[in-house]
């Protein structure tokens, strides 16, 4: 025995911060006025930072900044980098070129999905994996017989999220050149004052936006870059709390893991996971490609009429039908429940994702929510009538547009 | 003389838990106790001149709470209070502390090794799964598998729908967890080893098993599926010590008209012509009853209570072959104050839960081979808490408590326990606690010392199994304590089993208790007053 | 019959040819590769000394299921076909005791115990029938089950319940789960006698008598003696009977020709790869190798899914045994034992805590001081692998890590000392006679054989690895997630021993998904 008394060391667990910081804690510190503080992961973030309305509006119509770090990143390379990421993810990602990001799934061996996320190809080689989840062990598990180096780099990369219609403008302005080109889904590798940024045209808002990824020793650097501009009174920018994206980000149509459905890997109940095709997102599984984990299973659940699906739906009237029941009629058989709904400024309209129950492979032709609301503490009961929407319900074009509008 | 309806003989949580299901029914119960206290190994008892301890068992998570709600516990004085978190402290220094708060366990796990921390994640969900479906059966009697009876086709239904409900790879995967052993189980998801001692030490509390032997996965169930308030897997202090869980029990069968005697040791059960017809007591009392129930062991009820002539030869047989060994001993503490612990940071809420001092796998194992060869653990495993830093009822202000479990000692050190044995025993747990807490020694006002020897011969376990009969495949569901006397009906009429011997076993649980007298209920003609499961955790 | 399908089984074990057997008898175009010299894998014949012959990594084979026999119509070779082959616990001062399955003799054992000897025999014997059903074909699947695996539950629980009485079908689901210990504890009072039972039990595993899971492999081994065809055949014999039939149904063996890839073309099997370079295509490609090998060096991860390969990964397949051969000059002088009992298996076991505190060791990475050995003298039955004058001693000696903490080339000389000189306890001078020798340790198997962890059933036969959890769900019936890939090898159910019973379900089950040709 070596010494078993002896003192704890620095590198021990803090069990007086239950919410570990981010780099940028301090600066989000300042602007943060309701202290609502909530885990990411078990970062600190905000809730909301002032008001719901203004955060949510600043994304819409100025410039919201978030903080990124707390996303699970992994960092994959190697000789089989490629190949272990496309036996992965149900999507081929065997195009995709240095530089550019692509959106992924990725499905346990019954095709149930697990995450997820974001691949980008850093080039040389490199691929950085971001995730809702945790999914190191996923990774390591699937790395069997592949010659892949596996890092987690959540803590080791700070990033911010800048979106919204002025973000063009914003990092322009900061000094981030080159901007113009950059096309949805691109990467930037940039160097300003002599810091070295990676920018990618990526986001969860569905709106014009970028997400800019640093080392956590210049978090401060960059966070001054962009909030210098507001200091001067060049243009409104404001940090904006998980409250307001998750207000963009059904908008917008991105369904959540763990909150819009549950994920494979925390499913204790069976049946309570989903397939690619039951959360709409057969589109990106292919066949084509060479093998990955779930395609047997999902080839043989396409020979099959779906039973299920996360459909975007905009609910009638005014009341906002959270974890309500959805019915075929009024008080007729249940057919589905709502995940997530908020009530869109913008839209003036509920949009929700729901879970609708399909009878041999077609949707219900009516669905109905229940919907329980409270006035003065009293609670009362209304039915609303639902609509199942293909697109998402926000798509701006300026999202897409090459070179951005300039303001 | 007063005539009963049912006697039941041991005042333990299970005896009381049956007396109080049968008094709610209306029967006149009388419950027999050879002690002076009531409990059995649920009691709290004197430890040192204004120092309270519970004797045997130390925390609860088990007990049903369908149990505790049907009862009334809490009005009647019952309060159990969640456990924070564990630790293992490592030989070199370090430690593993599994914070009750769910961001600081997963960082905690991370500094160890971040794939571990992600691969808990998975081993929750997969224990849960596991937990979900055992303790849909903890409540119910097990089915025959020999009987043609519908009663007994309709429970293997049951139990056929809760697998079917499962898809085709829990299935194999659950038969695989209930018959793997913990280590290789748990080296599925994990690799450090720190983490594997530390997740491995709840599969073998009580058993005469080692971290490698197969089977042991599924203990680690039976010390993971209960909870506190719904947190399934947590571990709570009863307030004042296990004998508040007998007290309240003892408390709610009153108040339905049970009667308990304590001092009445029964030495045997009266048989007329193959029914039992009543007990006969230590000091020669006999006493009528139109039902016996025994709370022992099934050795002791078997071989102790009844004449072996009055018992199917089979019966007689298998309670000799009844694996109940005893491999687990206790040291109760009075402290002067806390110990310190210094490779913990100041202030740490690590201390509040369970405390280990075992942290590879290696040792673990080589601490059952000493077992094996009928010697207790030269290192052992303890299970180390300190109750009295959040229950003031059981020690000075300031003063402390401490219970610590240790796993393995036998029951019969080489040719028997001696004070030295005994001594030997207590110093190599105290000197283990002694190398992570360097003021440890100096506080310790009282130390007493408990062997399987002592648990037998004071609450009257056979060898001291805190299980009242090890948990292995064959001694469980149907097969509990003998296969085809499962369900909780003597081989002599009007005699019934209630203890932890019987399905679902050992644990302050209170389901053996209960689901006997659901059967002594059904045979009276009277309406159950057994609550049922509350379902879908 | 044209024969129109071709078939390539990796591997010419004993399982690999008679898989090939069944599908030659029904039209297929076979075709073995072994990466060896010689057919026989682990049951082949070696010379490990100048001019003397190991007999195989098997001791003493029970041979091969009766089916088998039948539907090849092979002819019995050896000598002796009708004589029971004995166990004999060795005892130092010469009361050795000899077991058969009809009853046992000597060793100072109560009349009680020659009793319980009876009655347990014929118990496990009742046992072992009562998974007849579920060996000579694949394992049931416990969920969206085929009419087939329904019929195969439907069989076992009727073995169960009307296969035998109402007390021993309790008595099994009692003790089919635990360990040996207890039951024998329960059963027997002499140590010697439940030692070799023990041994049995726990040969070839990485399990000690207390080992819950040992009454398990008890059963199976009693069901692989029970069915076995032939009284005492030498693993020599029951190779040539198979290889002679399999040349003849016109089975084309290729020796030296190491695969090294499985060719897997959009999920479908589509051929092998040798180590020349040779690609050699088929639709069917059928792998006696051990399963680690088969998915994760042949196929490779890519082609199959994550938590598949996982499962695959942790299958626990590390050998615990070391063959021992030797060449001695003169027979062993056992004290008190005649020279006919020679033929039979010689155990050193005085009792299972001995066997237990051998197995402690290799818990931790190391080999036993004191290791339970069970020898024979091969040369008795087939003098052709000895010089004439001279012996060959062939030894199991549990246990052996497959990974030792300290490594095996400090390790094999200190072991391989450590059972000569227990043998020469109980036969003095036999240290003596040894004029050469030759260990192989799990680490050596696995090179010799190309048999991952060097495991001698190719898996551990615990009831977590067995039947429908063996290999893994998702190959237990022995088709696996590639197409047209089969497994056949000692790693499938029902495991090891010389039955041959793996390649016949195998060859079954490719015969029911790809039709007789």
């Amino acid at each position: 025995m070596q010494s078993p008394t002896k003192q704890a060391g620095p590198n021990h667990v803090d069990y007086k911060e239950v919410l570990a910081p981010t780099p940028f804690l301090e600066h989000l510190d300042c602007y943060c006025l309701t202290q609502d503080w909530a885990s990411w992961n078990g970062y600190k973030v905000a809730r909301v930072y002032d008001t719901l309305a203004s955060e949510y509006f600043a994304i819409r119509s100025t410039c919201g900044v978030m903080d990124l770090t707390p996303m699970e990143k992994y960092r994959v390379s190697g000789p089989d980098a490629l190949l272990f990421l496309n036996r992965l993810v149900t999507r081929d990602i065997s195009g995709l070129q240095p530089n550019r990001v692509t959106y992924v799934v990725w499905c346990n061996d019954e095709g149930k999905v697990l995450d997820d996320g974001t691949i980008f190809n850093l080039d040389g080689g490199h691929y950085r994996l971001c995730s809702q989840h945790h999914q190191l062990d996923w990774l390591l598990i699937s790395s069997l017989g592949f010659d892949v180096t596996i890092e987690e780099e959540t803590h080791s990369i700070a990033a911010l999220a800048i979106q919204g219609p002025t973000s063009y403008s914003v990092l322009s302005a900061a000094g981030i050149k080159d901007l113009d080109q950059l096309k949805p889904f691109g990467i930037l590798n940039i160097s300003v004052n002599g810091i070295e940024y990676m920018v990618s045209r990526t986001g969860f808002t569905g709106d014009l936006g970028y997400e800019i990824w640093v080392d956590p020793c210049h978090a401060s650097e960059l966070w001054d870059m962009i909030f210098s501009l507001r200091e001067r009174g060049l243009f409104d920018i404001r940090p904006t709390g998980l409250g307001a994206l998750e207000m963009v980000r059904i908008e917008a149509g991105f369904i959540l893991p763990g909150e819009d459905f549950n994920t494979a890997e925390t499913a204790i109940r069976a049946d309570h996971d989903r397939s690619p095709y039951e959360l709409g997102l057969g589109w990106l599984v292919n066949f084509e490609k060479c093998y990955f984990t779930g395609k047997r299973a999902l080839v043989a659940e396409v020979g099959r009429p779906i039973r299920r699906k996360l459909v975007r739906m905009c609910i009638e009237g005014n009341k906002v039908p959270t974890d309500a029941f959805l019915y075929d009629r009024q008080g007729g058989s249940r057919i589905g429940t709502i995940k997530s709904c908020v009530w869109s400024p913008i839209l003036k309209t509920n949009v929700a994702m729901a879970d609708v129950i399909y009878t041999k492979g077609n949707p219900p032709k009516k669905i109905w929510a229940e919907i329980y609301y409270q006035k003065e503490l009293e609670w009362r009961a209304t039915w609303a009538q639902c609509h199942i929407s293909d697109k998402p319900f926000w798509a701006h074009r300026r999202s897409s547009l090459t070179p951005p509008e300039k303001f | 003389m007063k005539a009963y309806d049912a006697i039941v003989i041991g005042a333990g949580h299970n005896g009381l838990t049956h007396a109080a299901f049968l008094s709610k029914a209306g029967l006149r119960v009388l419950v027999l106790e050879k002690n002076n206290y009531i409990g059995g190994a649920t009691a709290s008892l004197e430890l040192h001149k204004d120092w309270r301890y519970s004797n045997c068992s130390y925390v609860c998570s088990l007990f049903r709470p369908e149990i505790y709600q049907a009862l009334d516990l809490g009005r009647h004085g019952l309060e159990v209070v969640p456990l924070q978190g564990s630790v293992t402290f490592k030989q070199d220094g370090d430690y593993f502390g599994s914070y009750h708060q769910s961001n600081l366990r997963r960082r905690e796990i991370a500094r160890h090794s971040k794939r571990d921390a992600d691969a808990s994640i998975r081993f929750d969900t997969d224990l849960m799964k596991w937990c979900r479906l055992i303790r849909g059966f903890l409540l119910r009697t097990p089915p025959d598998p020999a009987s043609f009876k519908i009663r007994d086709a309709m429970e293997f239904a049951y139990l056929l729908k809760s697998f079917h409900k499962l898809s085709e790879s829990q299935i194999y995967e659950f038969i695989r967890f209930f018959t793997m052993s913990i280590a290789e189980y748990l080296e599925q998801y994990f690799e450090n080893d720190t983490v594997l001692a530390h997740y491995s030490g709840g599969s073998i509390i009580g058993t005469g098993l080692g971290v490698y032997s197969p089977g042991t996965a599924y203990v680690l169930l039976h010390h993971a599926m209960g909870d506190v308030d719904g947190n399934v897997g947590s571990w709570g202090f009863a307030r004042g010590g296990m004998g508040s869980v007998s007290a309240s029990l003892a408390s709610s069968l009153r108040a339905v008209g049970g009667e308990i005697r304590t001092d009445a040791e029964v030495v045997k059960v009266s048989v007329n012509r193959g029914r039992a017809t009543g007990v006969i007591l230590a000091s020669g009392e006999e006493l009528s009853a139109r039902a016996v129930i025994s709370n022992l062991d099934a050795k002791r009820t078997f071989l102790g209570l009844l004449d072996p002539n009055d018992l199917p030869e089979d019966v007689v047989t298998r309670a000799k072959h009844f694996k109940i060994r005893g491999s687990s001993g206790k040291v109760n503490i009075a402290l002067d104050g806390m110990p310190e612990f210094p490779a913990l940071p100041e202030g740490s809420p690590l201390t509040l839960g369970h405390m280990h001092f075992t942290d590879t796998l290696e040792r673990l194992e080589r601490a059952y081979d000493d077992w094996k060869d009928d010697r207790w653990s030269q290192d052992p495993y303890v299970d180390m808490v300190i109750p009295t830093q959040y229950d003031p009822s059981m020690s000075p202000p300031g003063k402390h408590m401490m219970s610590v479990f240790v796993q393995y000692c036998p029951v019969e050190a080489d040719g028997g326990w001696t004070d030295s044995k005994r001594g030997a025993f207590g110093a190599a747990v105290i000197n283990q606690i002694a190398d992570y807490s360097p003021n440890f020694k100096d506080l310790v006002l009282h130390a007493e010392i408990r062997t399987p020897r002592e648990l037998e011969d004071e609450v009257g376990l056979t060898e001291g199994n805190i299980f009242q009969g090890e948990l292995t495949l064959d001694q469980l569901m149907f097969n509990r304590p003998f296969p085809g006397y499962a369900q909780y009906r003597a081989p002599i009429k009007n005699m019934y089993m209630c203890s932890s011997s019987n399905h679902p076993g050992g644990g302050v649980m209170g389901a053996p208790g209960a689901n006997s007298a659901r059967e002594v209920l059904l045979d009276f003609g009277k309406s159950t007053t057994i609550p049922e499961d509350f379902g879908d955790d | 019959m044209t024969k129109r399908s071709s078939v390539l089984v990796i591997g010419a074990g004993h399982n690999g040819i008679v898989c090939s057997n069944y599908l030659a008898k029904a039209g297929y175009q076979v075709e073995v590769l072994e990466a060896q010299s010689a057919v026989g894998g682990g049951a082949a014949t070696f010379e490990f000394a100048d001019g003397f012959w190991a007999p195989g990594l098997i001791n003493a084979p029970y041979g091969l299921n009766k089916k088998i026999y039948k539907d090849l119509g092979l002819r019995p070779r050896g000598s002796k076909t009708s004589e029971e082959l004995n166990c004999i616990a060795l005892d130092r001062d010469g009361n050795h005791l000899i077991l058969n399955r009809f009853g046992l003799t000597g060793g100072e054992v109560s009349e009680k115990d020659i009793n319980s000897y009876r009655i347990f025999r014929k118990e496990f014997t009742n046992y072992s029938k009562v998974l007849d059903p579920l060996m000579v074909d694949r394992p049931p699947r416990l969920k969206d089950m085929d009419r087939k695996d329904k019929f195969t539950l439907i069989r076992l629980g009727w073995n169960l319940r009307f296969g035998l009485r109402t007390g021993s079908m309790r008595e099994f689901l009692r003790v089919g789960g635990i360990n040996m210990y207890d039951v024998l504890n329960e059963y027997f009072d002499n140590p010697r006698l439940k030692a070799a039972l023990a041994v049995d039990a726990v040969m070839g595993q990485r399990m000690g008598p207390r080992t819950p899971n040992t009454v398990l492999t008890y059963i199976q081994r009693i069901w692989a003696e029970t069915q076995a065809s032939t009284r005492l055949p030498t693993s020599k014999d029951i190779l040539e009977e198979l290889y002679d039939s399999a040349v003849s149904r016109g089975v084309n063996f290729r020796l030296d020709s190491k695969v090294t890839r499985i060719i897997v073309d959009e999920g479908q099997a589509a051929g092998v790869l040798l180590e020349s370079g040779e690609k050699v295509s088929a639709s069917i490609v059928i792998s006696n190798a051990d399963i680690k090998t088969t998915f994760l060096k042949l196929v490779g991860t890519q082609d199959l899914d994550a938590m598949f390969c996982h499962r695959i990964d942790n299958i626990r397949s590390e050998g615990n045994v070391a063959k021992i051969f030797l060449a001695v000059s003169k027979l062993p002088q056992f004290r008190n034992l005649e020279q006919k009992n020679f033929r039979h298996r010689l155990l050193i076991a005085p009792d299972q805590r001995y066997i237990e505190h051998a197995f402690n060791c290799v818990k931790y990475g190391e080999c036993s001081d004191k290791p339970v050995l069970e020898i024979t003298i091969p040369s008795l039955v087939d003098p052709t692998l000895a010089q004439t004058g001279f012996h060959v001693v062939s030894i199991s000696a549990i246990y052996a890590p497959h990974n030792p903490n300290k490594g095996w080339t400090a390790l094999k000389t200190v072991f391989l000392d450590n059972i000569l000189s227990s043998i020469e306890q109980y036969a003095p001078g036999f240290v003596e006679s040894v004029v050469a020798k030759k260990i192989l340790t799990p680490a050596d198997v696995e090179e010799q054989y190309n048999n991952l962890g060097g495991h001698w059933h190719h898996g551990e036969l615990s009831l977590d690895q067995s039947f429908m959890m063996r290999p893994v769900y998702g190959a237990s019936q022995y088709d696996t997630p590639i197409q047209g890939l089969y497994l056949c090898g000692a790693g499938t159910h029902p495991g090891g021993g010389m039955t041959g019973v793996p390649g016949h379900n195998a060859a079954k089950r490719v015969l029911e998904l790809a039709g007789s040709a």
